[in-house]
């Protein structure tokens, strides 16, 4: 009988031992987080006075992306114009499909779809080739050479990520919408000038389209910043390099989502 | 720094992307904010307003003319104060009768504006004193079954 207790005590303050160890963890990565993040926004002075290297990774991380998020975008749309054509013709108002394709684009499906298909696309990237930097010792044979890594190598995959994230967004809000035309009207046959004047009389300038922008410029930033931490302080390994490229999707995609949620919920509340 | 191939395809990309901004802030959307300094406000007080929001169209004759500004609850005559922000191009004169109106059916509502015969014009800050309140449909269909319950009465 005091065998079995002595176990059951064991048992009890591993696993409170390793709760403890788990919390502290995190506490001291969000820190060290904290402070990767204020060193990049210190050191991007190096990413606008030498700004061919981020236009190098604007390269790598916007225009390679370019391909998935037209052609996404242009699916999208197409799938919203069949959708939202099914459901708006049960209440006779087949004219409101453009209102219906532009606002959920601009407000919502632009700026988070092209940021899901970033986050994979180029965050993954980022981290696989930061992290294989580093188990290569690139980045330890920079510092001995008295090169930041952080100036040299991070803030400009940072800010490219930041400018590019927008730009991708509005790309595919607008092959989107296009992609809604082409089905509502050339397709189906809705009326081109209702759909095209529903949608300007329905779609603000501040509210919807300024808002999407916005939102997409936020999650750049989160998904760049946490694609460079995962790369910056992954196990020199293969296989911490993997696990770190996996981690930046999951990251990242939930970050995105959660993000989503708390800038729709600052932005359209009063609206309407 | 030497121009490379890579330069190229970020300026079209870069090229690209503001290209597709611009089409959705030109051809999708519309700035359906009217300037604060081509504008002048005036007020109407309604008993009822109905579902009428703020940002809701002010027409008349059908022309979008302005836009309802603000809309406040006034605690000492218990009338709702809205603010209309209309554009300066149009003026209207000073016995103009504000109204709220539906589009459609289940559409949304709008202050629809008639002009009146009095040759002094609107100014800034002024009041729109004739008003028409929203139809309720609850106090129509009330209405109609307290007259038709009185129809068949007996007298």
């Amino acid at each position: 009988m005091p065998m079995i207790l002595d176990w059951g005590a064991c048992v009890l303050r591993q696993a409170i031992e390793n709760l403890g160890n788990r919390t502290l963890e995190g506490v001291w990565r969000i820190g060290y987080a904290t402070r990767f993040f204020l060193a990049i926004l210190l050191h991007s002075g190096t990413a606008f006075r030498r700004f061919g290297l981020t236009i190098r990774e604007m390269y790598f991380s916007g225009v390679l992306s370019l391909i998935i998020i037209l052609v996404s975008g242009l699916f999208v749309g197409m799938v919203l114009g069949l959708q939202g054509y099914e459901t708006l013709q049960t209440y006779g108002s087949e004219e409101a499909l453009g209102i219906l394709v532009a606002l959920s684009l601009v407000r919502e499906l632009g700026p988070v779809v092209a940021a899901l298909l970033f986050a994979s696309r180029a965050g993954s990237a980022i981290t696989a080739e930061i992290g294989l930097m580093k188990a290569t010792e690139q980045l330890s044979a920079m510092e001995m050479m008295a090169v930041d890594p952080i100036a040299r190598v991070v803030a400009p995959r940072f800010w490219a990520g930041v400018i590019s994230m927008p730009l991708l967004a509005a790309l595919f809000s607008a092959t989107g919408i296009f992609g809604g035309y082409l089905v509502g009207v050339q397709l189906i046959g809705v009326d081109e000038g209702s759909f095209w004047s529903q949608m300007r009389s329905a779609v603000d300038f501040e509210q919807d389209i300024l808002n999407g922008v916005i939102k997409s410029v936020v999650f750049g930033v989160a998904i760049t910043a946490i694609a460079l931490y995962e790369g910056y302080d992954a196990p020199p390994t293969a296989e911490g390099v993997s696990g770190a490229t996996t981690r930046t999707v999951v990251a990242s995609s939930l970050a995105v989502l959660a993000l989503d949620f708390v800038l729709t919920a600052f932005m359209f509340r009063g609206l309407n | 720094m030497n121009k490379t191939i890579l330069d190229l395809w970020v300026g079209l990309f870069v090229i690209a992307g503001i290209a597709a901004l611009l089409f959705l802030a030109l051809k999708v959307g519309s700035m359906n904010t009217v300037n604060t300094t081509d504008s002048y406000e005036v007020v109407a007080r309604f008993e009822n307003i109905g579902g009428l929001k703020s940002r809701a169209p002010v027409k008349s004759a059908g022309v979008v003319v302005g836009r309802v500004a603000d809309i406040r609850f006034d605690n000492e005559a218990y009338e709702a104060a809205v603010t209309i922000r209309l554009d300066k191009r149009y003026a209207f004169p000073k016995d103009t009768t504000a109204t709220i109106m539906t589009s459609g059916l289940l559409g949304e509502q709008y202050i629809g504006l008639e002009a009146g015969g009095d040759s002094q014009k609107l100014k800034d800050k002024d009041r729109i004193l004739i008003t028409q309140d929203a139809v309720v449909l609850e106090n129509l269909i009330g209405q109609f079954l307290y007259g038709k319950a009185q129809e068949g009465a007996p007298q």
